[in-house]
C-alpha cells in the first residue's frame, strides 16, 4: 500500500508548531537543558599557527578557588580512536592551527573558568607556518576526491584546443573569500558520563550522525552514547558533524564522572574550531560560437584545507552539469595550510562555484551582445552533460520565464551604467542556481497509536529552523489521514529511530519518506481503528530506480541594485528567487527558508569575509561586529516563489529539498546587477564600496 | 567577590548573590534558570540577549548584574499577559518572523522596546528631522513629543541591532508592522509624525 500525500492538506501554511515556545524563548536549546549542578568549561587555545607545546603551566589556574579541573594533553584521557585529527583533542603536544584547543579549565562558574583559563601559560616550540592561499601556491595537489564524493577532475573532449579556436572566448579569474557559517546559537555541548554511558546535549544537525562519529572516538558502543537536541539555533552546515568542542567537553566529563560539564563556544572561538567555507580561486574559460552556443568550457578551482585534515570544497562541480558544451574540463587543486579545518557551509560547492560560472555567463552575454537569459536558453542541455543521463526534472528556463515576468526583466537596459536616479546608479542582474537531489539516504520512523485519537510519531530528525517540527507533523497527519492536532511528534533524540543529518537539503525528503512509509505500514497492519499500543517501525525504502536519472533542483535569481556614484555604497533594492524544488510541504516555512538562503547570499555578495592575517594564522575579524552579516536594514524588497511541482521520481513524497538552493545564485545575480548599474565588473567577493569606485 | 542583589524578573522579585563579573544575561540564564534571553556573542553585537530593563531595551550581556540591582527585567517569557502571547509574539508567529528561534526572544523584546521609543518620538538615523538636524516650523512640532511613523525604513533601521542569521528580516518587518498597527489601534488613532521619510526614499 502506498500513500500519496495530497497537496490539499500539506499545502496549508500551518504556522510553526514550535512557534509559541520560540517566541517566548522557552524552547530549550542545548545549553539550556536542565542538569544538576553543572560545571563550566573554558578552553585555552593555541596562539601560534604551527609548532608544539614545549611546556604548559597550569599551576596558577589550578590554585584558583572554584576550579575543579585543569586538563591538558599531559593528563587528558586517551581516545580510543584518534585517527581523525579534528577529534584528536589533547592527545599530544602538536599544534596544527591557531585556535586549536591546548587545555581546558573546568570550574564551578563560567566566570571562574574563564578567568582561570587566562592564567594558563604555554611555552611553544614554534615552527614556520603557511596560512596564505594563492592561485600559484607551490604545494597545490590533486586530492583523491572532493566533498560529496565527487571526482577531483573531469574531462570530455578537448576543451583546451577548442577554447583556443573559439569564435568568442572568455578567460577570467574569480574568487570568493573565507566565510564562516555563524549560526546565532554557538556550538554547544553539555556532557555527562555515568554508568549508563555518555549523554550529550548537543547543538547539532543530526543526533545519530553525532553518535556514529563520537562513539568510536571514545571506544563506546553506539548505544552508550545518547545525543539530545530538540531545538537547534541554526547550523548552515557547521553543525552537520561534531567538532572539537564536543570532544573537549566529553573528555572533561570523562574525568569528572557524574558531573555535567557545559561548554558553549564563544563567537570568537567559532571562527577557529567550528568549520567554515574555504576561500576559492576560480579560473573560468568559456568558448562560444557567435550565436552564443558554448563549444567548450573549463573551470579550474583552487581551495584550501587544513594540513591536519582534508576537506575540499567541490566548487567546480556545478559547472559539470549546468550548461551544454561538447568539450569540457574541470579540476580542483588544494593547498594544505596551517589553518582551521574547513567544512560544510550552506551549499558547499554549488554556492561558491556558481558565483564564478554565473558571472562568467553574464560577461559572455555582454561580449556577445546577448540577453543573459537568452544565453542560458541557448545553452540549455538536453541531457546531463556530465553523466549523459536524462534530467528528471530540469525546469531552469521555466524559472527564468516566470521570474522575468514577475521582476520586470524587460525594463533592464543592457548598456551598463545607463540608469540613474539622483546620484545613484541602478542596475538589474540575473543568475542561475542549482542544487543536487541527495538520494539514498534512508531514515527510520516509528508510529504508535496512543489511544484517544493520538498518534505518536518518532524519528531522530532535527529542526534547526528548517520547520521540521511542523512539516513532519503535517506529513504524518496527512499520511495517517488525521488532524495535525492528533500527532505527537518527537525528534532530536538518538533514542528515537535513526534519522539522517539535516544537510544536503535532504532532511525533509528523507525523514518525510520514512514517516510516509511507516504510516502506510501502520494502516496495513493495524487498520483505521487501531488498538492503543499498536506500533510499527519502518525504514524508508531506497529510491534505486532513479539511478538512471540526473536529479537536481534549479532556480533563477533576479537582483536590482543601486550604487551611490560618489561613495560606491551598494544597496540591493530588490531580490527575487524562483525555484523548482519539487513538492513544497509548507509554503509558509518554505518561503522563509528560501528567503533565508537569499539573505545569506546577499551577505555573501556584499558583506561576508573572514580576513586571514597570514603572518599570524588568525582570522582578525572574528566577531559579529567585524564579520558583517546582513542586518534588517540591508534587506529591502525580497521575494521567493516556486513552481507548482510534484517530483514523482523522488518517491511518493514528491519533495526534493530546499535548504540550500536559495543561496546559490544570489551573489552572482547581485554582482551582475552591480555591473549593469556601474559598468564595473567585480570578480572577487564581497562587493565592497571601494570596488565600485571606478 | 559576591554581592547580594535583587532583580525583578518577569514580575517576580528574585534574590541572589552574584560574582561581580556576572552579567545580567548570565545571572538570568545560569543562576535563575531564565533562559529566554539567548547568548549569541556576549559582546553586544548580535542582540539575542535583548531584554527590557525598566521598560527600555538593553543588551543584557553588556550589563553587569550588580549594576542592575533593583531593576525590573522583562524577558520574552514574561511579555504576554499570563498564558496569552503578546501581540508582537502573535505577529511573529503569523508572519513566520523566525526560523531557528534563537534570536527571536531578543528580536521581540527589541521590537516592543522600539515601539515605545518611536511612540515617544525618539528619532532614528533615517528619521528626516534627526538626520538633517532641522526643525520643521510648519507644524509646530520639535520632533521630541510627536510619534514617529514606523515606515518600513524606520523599522529596518531601528531593528538592525538584532541579527537574524536565518534571514527572517522580511517577515520580522511584516510582523512588527502588524504589531505596531495593533498597538496604535489599541492606544489611540496613530498620528503620523510629519518628519518621517516616506518608505520609497529609503536609503540611509
Amino acid at each position: 500500500m502506498s500513500i500519496t500525500v495530497s497537496p490539499s492538506a500539506t499545502n496549508a501554511g500551518l504556522t510553526r508548531i514550535d512557534g509559541p515556545a520560540k517566541v517566548t524563548g522557552t524552547a530549550a536549546y542545548a545549553f539550556e537543558q536542565p542538569v544538576e549542578s553543572p560545571l563550566y568549561l573554558h578552553p585555552v587555545q593555541a596562539t601560534i599557527a604551527r609548532g608544539s607545546v614545549r611546556s604548559i603551566d597550569t599551576s596558577r589556574a589550578s590554585s584558583l578557588s572554584g576550579v575543579v579541573d585543569v586538563m591538558t594533553h599531559e593528563n587528558a584521557p586517551r581516545l580510543a580512536d584518534a585517527s581523525d585529527a579534528e577529534y584528536a583533542i589533547l592527545q599530544g603536544p602538536e599544534i596544527g592551527f591557531r585556535g586549536q584547543f591546548l587545555a581546558a579549565v573546568v570550574a564551578d562558574t563560567p566566570e571562574i573558568a574563564r578567568h582561570a583559563a587566562g592564567l594558563v601559560t604555554v611555552d611553544y616550540e614554534v615552527s614556520e607556518h603557511d596560512a596564505e592561499l594563492r592561485w600559484d601556491h607551490p604545494e597545490l595537489y590533486a586530492p583523491e576526491q572532493v566533498n560529496a564524493g565527487k571526482a577531483t577532475d573531469t574531462a570530455t573532449g578537448d576543451a583546451d584546443a577548442v577554447l583556443e579556436q573559439a569564435a568568442v572566448k572568455l578567460d577570467r579569474m574569480y574568487s570568493t573569500p573565507w566565510e564562516n557559517n555563524n549560526p546565532m546559537e554557538p556550538h554547544t555541548t553539555i556532557a555527562l558520563w555515568n554508568d549508563e554511558g555518555l549523554t550529550l546535549y548537543e547543538s547539532t544537525q543530526g543526533v545519530h550522525p553525532v553518535r556514529m562519529a563520537i562513539a568510536p572516538v571514545f571506544g563506546l558502543p553506539p548505544d552508550d552514547v545518547h545525543v539530545i537536541a530538540p531545538h537547534v539555533g541554526g547550523g548552515f552546515g557547521s553543525k552537520g558533524l561534531p567538532h572539537a568542542n564536543l570532544v573537549l567537553t566529553a573528555l572533561a566529563a570523562q574525568r569528572l564522572r557524574g558531573r555535567a560539564v557545559k561548554f558553549a563556544l564563544t563567537r570568537q572561538q567559532m571562527f577557529s574550531v567550528a568549520g567554515y567555507r574555504s576561500p576559492t580561486i576560480q579560473r573560468v574559460q568559456l568558448g562560444a560560437d557567435p550565436s552564443g552556443r558554448l563549444a567548450a568550457l573549463a573551470v579550474d578551482v583552487v581551495v584550501q584545507t587544513s594540513r591536519i585534515k582534508e576537506f575540499v570544497e567541490q566548487a567546480a562541480s556545478p559547472a559539470r552539469m549546468m550548461y551544454a558544451a561538447e568539450h569540457r574540463r574541470t579540476s580542483h587543486r588544494v593547498a594544505a595550510l596551517d589553518v582551521p579545518i574547513p567544512s560544510w557551509m550552506r551549499a558547499p560547492g554549488e554556492c561558491p562555484g556558481m558565483f564564478g560560472l554565473e558571472v562568467a555567463m553574464d560577461e559572455l552575454a555582454e561580449e556577445l551582445g546577448l540577453d543573459p537569459i537568452e544565453l542560458r536558453e541557448r545553452n540549455e542541455p538536453e541531457i546531463d552533460p556530465e553523466t549523459g543521463k536524462p534530467f528528471a526534472n530540469r525546469r531552469l528556463l521555466d524559472c527564468f520565464r516566470l521570474g522575468a515576468e514577475r521582476f520586470g526583466w524587460d525594463r533592464r537596459n543592457s548598456r551598463p551604467g545607463s540608469r540613474w536616479e539622483g546620484r545613484r546608479r541602478l542596475g538589474i542582474g540575473v543568475a542561475s542556481a542549482t542544487y543536487p537531489y541527495m538520494r539514498q539516504r534512508a531514515s527510520s520512523a516509528r508510529i504508535r497509536y496512543e489511544g484517544e485519537g493520538v498518534y505518536a510519531v518518532h524519528i531522530g530528525a532535527a529542526d534547526l529552523g528548517t520547520g521540521t517540527w511542523t512539516t513532519l507533523t503535517q506529513i504524518a497527519a496527512e499520511c495517517l489521514d488525521v488532524g495535525v492536532e492528533q500527532i505527537r511528534l518527537q525528534i532530536g533524540d538518538s533514542s528515537l529511530p535513526m534519522a539522517t543529518v539535516a544537510g544536503g537539503s535532504s532532511g525533509t525528503a528523507s525523514w518525510g519518506s520514512a514517516i510516509l512509509a511507516a504510516a502506510g505500514r501502520f494502516r496495513e497492519e493495524h487498520g483505521t481503528a487501531p488498538e492503543a499500543g499498536a506500533e510499527v517501525r519502518v525504514r524508508s525504502p531506497r529510491q534505486l530506480e532513479t539511478e538512471g536519472l540526473s536529479m537536481h533542483s534549479f532556480g533563477a535569481h533576479f537582483a536590482e541594485v543601486s550604487v551611490d556614484a560618489d561613495t560606491g555604497e551598494i544597496r540591493v533594492d530588490r531580490l527575487l528567487g524562483v525555484f523548482s524544488a519539487g513538492r513544497i510541504i509548507n509554503p509558509r516555512t518554505a518561503r522563509s527558508q528560501f528567503l533565508g538562503g537569499m539573505t545569506m547570499g546577499l551577505g555573501m555578495a556584499l558583506h561576508e569575509q573572514s580576513v586571514m592575517d597570514p603572518r599570524f594564522g588568525i582570522v582578525v575579524n572574528h566577531d559579529l561586529a567585524e564579520y558583517h552579516v546582513p542586518t534588517n536594514a540591508d534587506v529591502r524588497d525580497m521575494e521567493a516563489v516556486w513552481l507548482d511541482e510534484f517530483d514523482e521520481h523522488v518517491g511518493p513524497l514528491g519533495a526534493r529539498g530546499i535548504g540550500e538552493i536559495g543561496i546559490v545564485g544570489t551573489a552572482a545575480a547581485i554582482a551582475n546587477a552591480a555591473c549593469n548599474a556601474t559598468g564595473i565588473r567585480v570578480r572577487d567577493l564581497p562587493i565592497t564600496p571601494d570596488k565600485l569606485l571606478g | 567577590m559576591k554581592i547580594p542583589i535583587t532583580l525583578e524578573v518577569d514580575g517576580e522579585p528574585r534574590e541572589l548573590s552574584v560574582d561581580t563579573r556576572t552579567t545580567v544575561l548570565d545571572a538570568l540564564r545560569e543562576r535563575l534558570g531564565v533562559t529566554s534571553p539567548k547568548k549569541g556573542c556576549d559582546h553586544g553585537q548580535c542582540g539575542a540577549c535583548t531584554v527590557l530593563l525598566d521598560g527600555s531595551r538593553v543588551n543584557s550581556c553588556l550589563l553587569l548584574a550588580v549594576a542592575a540591582d533593583g531593576c525590573a527585567i522583562t524577558t520574552a517569557a514574561g511579555l504576554g499577559a499570563g498564558a496569552a502571547l503578546h501581540p508582537m509574539q502573535q505577529a511573529f508567529i503569523e508572519h513566520d518572523g523566525f526560523q531557528c528561534g534563537y534570536c527571536t526572544p531578543g528580536q521581540i523584546c527589541s521590537a516592543v522596546g522600539m515601539l515605545a521609543e518611536a511612540a515617544a518620538g525618539h528619532p532614528s538615523h533615517v528619521t528626516a528631522s534627526a538626520s538633517a538636524f532641522e526643525s520643521d516650523g510648519e507644524d509646530g512640532e520639535d520632533g521630541e513629543d510627536g510619534e514617529v511613523l514606523l515606515t518600513d525604513d524606520e523599522i529596518r533601521e531601528r531593528m538592525s541591532g538584532n541579527i537574524c542569521r536565518c534571514g527572517a528580516y522580511v517577515n520580522i518587518r511584516a510582523a512588527i508592522s502588524q504589531a505596531a498597527a495593533h498597538a496604535a489601534g489599541a492606544d489611540r488613532s496613530a498620528v503620523p509624525h510629519p518628519h518621517s521619510r516616506p518608505a520609497e526614499e529609503g536609503a540611509s
